[in-house]
């Protein structure tokens, strides 16, 4: 079966999941990230590279914060942005997931960014759009959101940058997280050596442990010598009832504080893919405390995907 | 009308016969095996020379889609592609819309299948009103109407004490229960199977062991109830394990499995293929082989075509929201033929997976050649390769995850009380 | 066809930068060999100048076509361009659109009050209304000829020159 993100020639035409895609794939997103973090930093926080190309975002479930990071980073490679919110209801009331499609296409459209509460949309999306147009996976479901996996791994390796000699912890509901899907495909495929993750067993998916990663139950032996702890958000709905019974709970037993981040290395990173239950899985004081990164992953959030954008829109 | 088939090698089961031989039909019966009664004067011959001849095949389970839905397929398309498949009797399950629970929609349906002349159509009734798994339907009358069994199609009876009493009604009076089995709270919103490929897609799973407690308490109350159960569509290891044991036990109990089964597994999703969503899911290798398996040693009695025909619109969506199933009729005998071939099992055990045995299940006169039967013939050529290809399905579902695939196997004529009713 | 010796060439550049610094001069190297010359030529003059590096990727013309090089190098301008009278280094002038691209991108960091470019070979076949004001040598070359400046591990550069069929 042929990897739908990539072209013939092994290039990147999509970017619908981190998994499969080859590691050179994501060196070159990283690297050209990197050249795109100084040009934030400038007078004019722009480059000319999608001067008169139309990057539609297309969001059929809700997210201002990453349609936002979406819309500068579009923005910033000078390309005109649509925002789209394509409520539900509309979609109950008849007009199919295509149909949307299908009229911005009709728009002429360039590059579609998509978020929607399936796993596997954005691949359909990307099986019906004309050769031309390249879409990009916002977060599908439980199942990817590979420029936040991109991200968190450009942060780890901007701090720690030896990327062979790692032990990075995943906490808290990996059952419905794309992030942390996205996050391990991302980190085994750079060559991470230890990649754990760190929930009771309600908050794990079948098989986990198929995806490459160690499972641990309790904090102190999961967060054991870590260098990177990568904490997970957990819906409210998700807090109280047949998988977990309260919030107080969790952070009592799952929360990340300081006395818990102790156990990892002292000079551990901490991250968060936003945005955050202070109280629920990380204390304010961890948050905001001096091994926090979790701004400046905001930050290169838009380094990461201007690059995917870059890549994805050049060449004919 | 009487027809000479000469030439052909004739596999008919259920009389244990495997060879060369010629068959004679006269006003729609055999009238004769290898040798033509006296006075046969054929008004036409059909050359199955290198072709086999076959009982029609018999499948447990078509969904025709009326009434109700139309839109995606109707009784004459799907009656059409059913003759097309060699099939000349098939089940069908009660989830029509209304749902197959009055007397009257039961003699409808039967009537205006007989007015089309093309296959036996034999309906499950609802075992409860509505599938709601709360009252009984009239079964007695139900049985008058033309049921041959109660059926939930795919909607589980979560309350015990329901599942309890309508076995016991159906015992009370002989008729036999078809259930698929599935724990309703384990499977509620499931898409695939619960395994390494639904975590990595990110698919809520419906994990194996909701079809083993389904199983285990519907045996358990068959047991006890002294009732026929036929479990449809058995997906897992632990199913089919399940059901060896009970049958060892004596358990009035018999199983099948979709053709789609015998072949798939959960890494055919793909990247997300829609036609690979399907119910019960496709699950893993480990347990395709056990039905493979379980189908050679006797475990499963049947292979059935659960046909289930989806328009576009409802098949045209992000993988959890498209509607579960494929379109099967013509692919049953291919499928059939490729179980046989890939389990190192013969011809003769595929046919009978698809003639006597389902034949048997249903408790009709059908699915053998004996002299004096019903002519309903399938002559098929088992060596012909054809591409699975949507222009080519005569049913109005082009949805099965085959599409695109080559298969060996194709039937040249189909025969209904010695009519022929498809020709290739 | 003799090359001629690259240190040589570097050397007379060096000196004609030297001759036209002024008190607000910046260089501003074009990635690779464009840098290594301004590094060189910061090493010989010894003076403390304000210095960056451009990249241009994101600027060239023949994005559509090409799409983003695989390997984009940082750009990097740590001072203020604006009224600064920059002189742009590059290895070897050809179409021209290198350097537009390079002008482009340095206008985005602020409003220099003058450029001028020095390069260490023009090969002829300009097509844009850019000449370069620093010459080392100029090389008449053929379309499919392609010359490239390397550095080997000591620093020392070379000339090479390559013929395609195309």
């Amino acid at each position: 079966m042929l990897n739908p993100q990539l072209d013939a020639d092994g290039k990147l035409k999509h970017l619908l999941t981190i998994e499969g895609l080859p590691k050179k794939i994501l060196t070159q997103i990283l690297d050209t990230a990197e050249t795109f973090v100084g040009v934030a930093e400038r007078d004019i926080k722009k480059v000319p590279l999608l001067r008169g190309k139309t990057v539609c975002n297309i969001f059929f479930e809700n997210s201002t914060r990453t349609r936002t990071t979406f819309e500068i980073a579009a923005k910033r490679l000078s390309a005109d942005v649509i925002n789209l919110n394509v409520n539900t209801s509309s979609q109950s009331k008849g007009e199919t997931i295509l149909d949307t499609v299908d009229n911005l296409i009709a728009m002429h459209a360039d590059m579609f960014v998509v978020r929607h509460g399936q796993s596997g949309a954005v691949h359909f999306i990307a099986q019906h759009v004309p050769d031309n147009i390249s879409v990009i996976n916002a977060g599908d479901g439980r199942h990817a959101h590979p420029t936040q996996g991109l991200l968190d791994v450009f942060t780890v390796r901007r701090y720690k940058p030896d990327m062979h000699n790692l032990r990075v912890a995943l906490v808290g509901d990996v059952l419905h997280s794309r992030v942390a899907r996205s996050e391990i495909h991302a980190l085994t495929t750079l060559g991470v050596p230890e990649v754990r993750v760190i929930a009771p067993k309600t908050l794990l998916p079948a098989g986990v442990e198929k995806l490459g990663v160690q499972v641990f139950h309790d904090m102190k032996a999961g967060l054991k010598d870590a260098d990177v702890v990568m904490m997970l958000r957990l819906q409210n709905e998700r807090m109280s009832g047949a998988l977990l019974p309260s919030a107080q709970e969790y952070f009592k037993t799952f929360g990340l504080t300081q006395e818990k981040l102790s156990y990892a290395k002292p000079d551990a990173i901490v991250m968060h893919p936003g945005p955050m239950n202070r109280g629920v899985e990380i204390d304010s004081s961890v948050a905001d405390g001096s091994q926090s990164v979790i701004l400046p992953q905001v930050t290169y959030g838009i380094a990461v995907r201007m690059a995917v954008m870059a890549i994805l829109g050049g060449g004919a | 009308m009487k027809i000479h088939i000469k030439n052909g090698h004739l596999i008919d089961p259920k009389n244990n016969i495997d060879t060369k031989q010629d068959v004679y039909v006269a006003a729609g019966k055999i009238v004769g095996i290898g040798s033509a009664p006296k006075d046969f004067v054929a008004n036409q011959t059909i050359d199955a020379t290198d072709l086999i001849v076959a009982p029609g095949f018999v499948d447990l389970s078509a969904r025709l889609r009326e009434p109700g839905s139309e839109h995606k397929a109707t009784l004459n398309s799907e009656l059409l592609a059913a003759a097309a498949g060699g099939i000349t009797s098939l089940a069908c399950p009660p989830d029509t819309d209304p749902v197959l629970d009055e007397p009257g929609l039961v003699e409808m349906l039967k009537h205006r299948a007989k007015l089309l002349n093309l296959v036996h159509v034999y309906p499950l009734g609802a075992l409860t009103r509505q599938l709601e798994g709360k009252l009984l339907t009239e079964m007695c009358e139900l049985t008058e109407a033309g049921c041959v069994g109660f059926s939930q199609a795919d909607v589980a009876i979560t309350d015990t004490q329901v599942l309890w009493r309508a076995f016991e009604y159906a015992a009370t009076f002989g008729y036999t229960i078809f259930l698929r089995a599935e724990d309703y709270y384990l499977a509620k919103d499931g898409v695939a199977h619960d395994g390494e490929i639904a975590s990595r897609l990110g698919l809520k799973g419906i994990p194996a062991a909701a079809e083993g407690l389904a199983i285990a308490s519907i045996l358990r109350i068959a047991h006890e109830t002294k009732t026929k159960v036929h479990l449809c569509r058995l997906s897992t290891a632990e199913g089919v394990d399940l059901v060896r044991q009970a049958k060892k036990q004596g358990v009035q109990v018999t199983a099948d499995v979709s053709a789609q089964h015998c072949h798939l597994t959960d890494h055919d999703i793909g990247y997300f293929n829609a036609y690979a969503n399907l119910k019960p899911p496709l699950r893993s290798a480990r347990d395709r082989a056990a039905l493979c398996q379980g189908l050679k040693d006797g475990t499963i009695d049947a292979i059935c075509s659960d046909h289930t025909p989806v328009d576009d619109d409802a098949k045209l969506l992000p993988f959890a929201e498209a509607e579960a199933g494929a379109t099967g009729l013509e692919l049953l005998l291919p499928l059939a033929l490729k179980w046989a071939t890939d389990n190192k099992t013969s011809l003769f055990d595929a046919i009978a997976k698809i003639t006597s045995q389902p034949a048997s299940i249903l408790a009709i006169d059908g699915g053998h050649l004996s002299l004096n039967a019903n002519a309903d013939i399938a002559i098929f050529n088992p060596k012909l390769e054809w591409k699975i290809d949507a222009s080519q399905l005569k049913s109005q579902g082009k949805n099965t995850p085959f599409l695109g695939l080559t298969l060996l196997g194709k039937v040249q004529y189909t025969l209904l009380h010695g009519q022929i009713t498809y020709q290739a | 066809m003799q090359l001629p010796d690259p240190e040589t060439l570097l050397a007379e550049i060096t000196a004609k930068v030297q001759a036209q610094l002024q008190p607000n001069t910046a260089l501003v190297g074009i990635h690779s060999g464009g840098v290594w010359l301004m590094n060189r030529i910061l090493d010989s003059i010894k003076q403390d100048i304000p210095h960056g590096m451009l990249d241009a990727a994101f600027y060239r013309d023949d994005y559509a076509q090409r799409g983003l090089k695989t390997e984009p190098k940082p750009s990097n301008i740590a001072f203020d361009v604006t009224d600064k009278h920059i002189i742009l280094i590059d290895d070897i002038f050809y179409t021209g659109r290198t350097t537009r691209a390079a002008m482009n991108e340095l206008f985005d960091y602020g409003r220099p009050a003058s450029i001028q470019l020095a390069v260490l070979i023009n090969r002829g076949g300009g097509e844009l209304p850019i000449t370069p004001d620093i010459v080392g040598a100029e090389i008449l070359l053929k379309p499919n000829q392609n010359l490239q400046l390397s550095q080997d591990t000591k620093g020392k550069l070379h000339l090479t020159l390559e013929a395609s069929d195309a």
